[in-house]
């Protein structure tokens, strides 16, 4: 099967496998008018299987919300066809508006239209805690 | 002009401005009239949106025998709240007013909310099930009276350590000083919650354990924090039937204590300490209603900047 190579956006490489939907769904990519390809299911040498995600034009990745996501995710930013950098992602220290409090004793629950901030709690288990009631959330995928 | 500085959680404060605030409240407890004018001119709001006696009254008083006014509201229906109006809104309105805000909230994270918004000190007065460090920094001023230490004791925590503010606060201090035991005694539906074992106890590798039992656990503490099952934390009214009567401190139940041990309780108590142990020398939790206008004082005193 081939993808065309594109010569100015971003490649999001090294996505869990089946998880392709998940993110563009996370990143709205479907707002875009650009091209977009996902690629499921692409043979590889380290995750045995990957999905790909190319999108055709330069954007700002939301890298915060990709790191939460998954943060073996990489991302490529290619201009003129050519790759120009590549960058490996962590667990944010801190989420905004990304995820939101389920707890109903929260005050984020009650008062919606406040930040919802989550803080980075446990690497190893990929957990965050709401800033405001410390309520634990593992992370979406 | 130094940094606004809140006290949302107890672990905004280093273990060392715990130290100094309970050695200022002490001075404060020997030399009152030292302190009569230390915040002269200065308001204190107290923002009380559910109902409370004790710790709306403490700061009130506290404020007051620094030489400061008060002003603010005891119940959400006095306040614009009840037409709506954002916790954002209302801080963001009454810092115009007042030097300094205690705010008591039922929603957890409120007070949190609630200091994004302000322009001056934020205390968190107790949100929801949540947190109470001013109930925290009055028990740890009141085991420094009491035993004149703060490390290396054991501490049983006994009823509703679910929903239980002045449990979580204290296990968050209490877990930063040396050599201290937890014992947590409590039925299985009112059990600490885990984020604090796991990111408090089991993080630090302290020592606790848990059991159901109040008499087994007896002889071993030194402590013993009492608390009430809290009728308003329930949605279900039969739950708090079933389980507020489940440990029922008397005087029979404490023959195998320790002779030394300190019984507190952030009160009000309702049937989980018998009037009868009122009179017992170990009995502390009256002791820490009043040290709880000391701490205060040196509390706002600190988050003002105002040094005598």
């Amino acid at each position: 099967m081939n993808i065309d190579s594109i010569q100015n956006g971003v490649v999001l490489d090294h996505i869990q496998a089946g998880k392709s939907m998940d993110i563009y769904k996370y990143l709205r990519l479907s707002e875009l008018d650009c091209s977009v390809a996902i690629i499921k299911n692409v043979r590889s040498a380290r995750m045995g299987k990957k999905d790909i995600i190319k999108i055709d034009s330069p954007m700002e990745v939301d890298l915060d919300v990709l790191g939460y996501i998954d943060p073996d995710i990489t991302v490529n930013i290619i201009r003129d066809g050519v790759r120009v950098e590549k960058k490996h992602l962590e667990l944010p220290q801190k989420l905004v508006n990304i995820i939101h409090c389920k707890n109903p004793r929260c005050i984020t629950v009650a008062e919606p239209q406040l930040d919802a901030i989550f803080l980075l709690n446990d690497p190893e288990r990929h957990t965050y805690r709401c800033a405001y009631c410390d309520t634990e959330k593992r992370r979406a995928l | 002009m130094s940094e606004k500085r809140n006290l949302i959680d107890i672990t905004d404060l280093s273990v060392a401005e715990i130290g100094d605030l309970i050695a200022t409240a002490e001075d404060i407890a020997a030399n009152p009239a030292k302190y009569e004018n230390a915040c002269a001119h200065k308001q204190l709001a107290t923002l009380f949106f559910e109902p409370s006696t004790r710790t709306r009254l403490s700061f009130e008083s506290a404020m007051l025998a620094l030489g400061g006014g008060v002003l603010g509201f005891s119940e959400a229906a006095s306040s614009s709240t009840s037409k709506g109006e954002t916790v954002g809104d209302t801080v963001h309105t009454v810092s115009c007013y007042a030097d300094i805000i205690a705010m008591r909230h039922p929603k957890e994270g409120a007070p949190y909310a609630a200091a994004q918004f302000s322009e001056v000190p934020i205390i968190n007065a107790g949100d929801g099930g949540h947190n109470h460090p001013t109930q925290t920094l009055t028990d740890l001023l009141t085991i420094h009276r009491e035993k004149g230490r703060l490390d290396n004791f054991t501490i049983g925590f006994c009823g509703d350590l679910k929903f239980g503010r002045t449990v979580h606060s204290l296990v968050n201090a209490l877990s930063r000083q040396h050599g201290v035991k937890f014992v947590f005694i409590s039925p299985e539906e009112l059990k600490l919650p885990d984020y604090l074992k796991d990111n408090v106890l089991k993080k630090n590798g302290l020592p606790y354990e848990e059991t159901s039992n109040l008499e087994e656990a007896m002889p071993q503490l030194d402590i013993l924090y009492m608390t009430r099952v809290q009728k308003e934390r329930f949605f279900n009214e039969a739950d708090y039937i079933r389980l507020k009567d489940t440990y029922v401190l008397d005087t029979e139940k404490l023959v195998p204590a320790k002779k030394d041990l300190c019984i507190l309780h952030p009160l009000p108590r309702v049937n989980e300490i018998a009037v009868a142990v009122d009179q017992d020398s170990r009995a502390a939790y009256w002791k820490q209603v009043k040290n709880g206008k000391y701490i205060r004082m040196a509390l706002i005193m600190k988050l003002l900047g105002i040094r005598i």
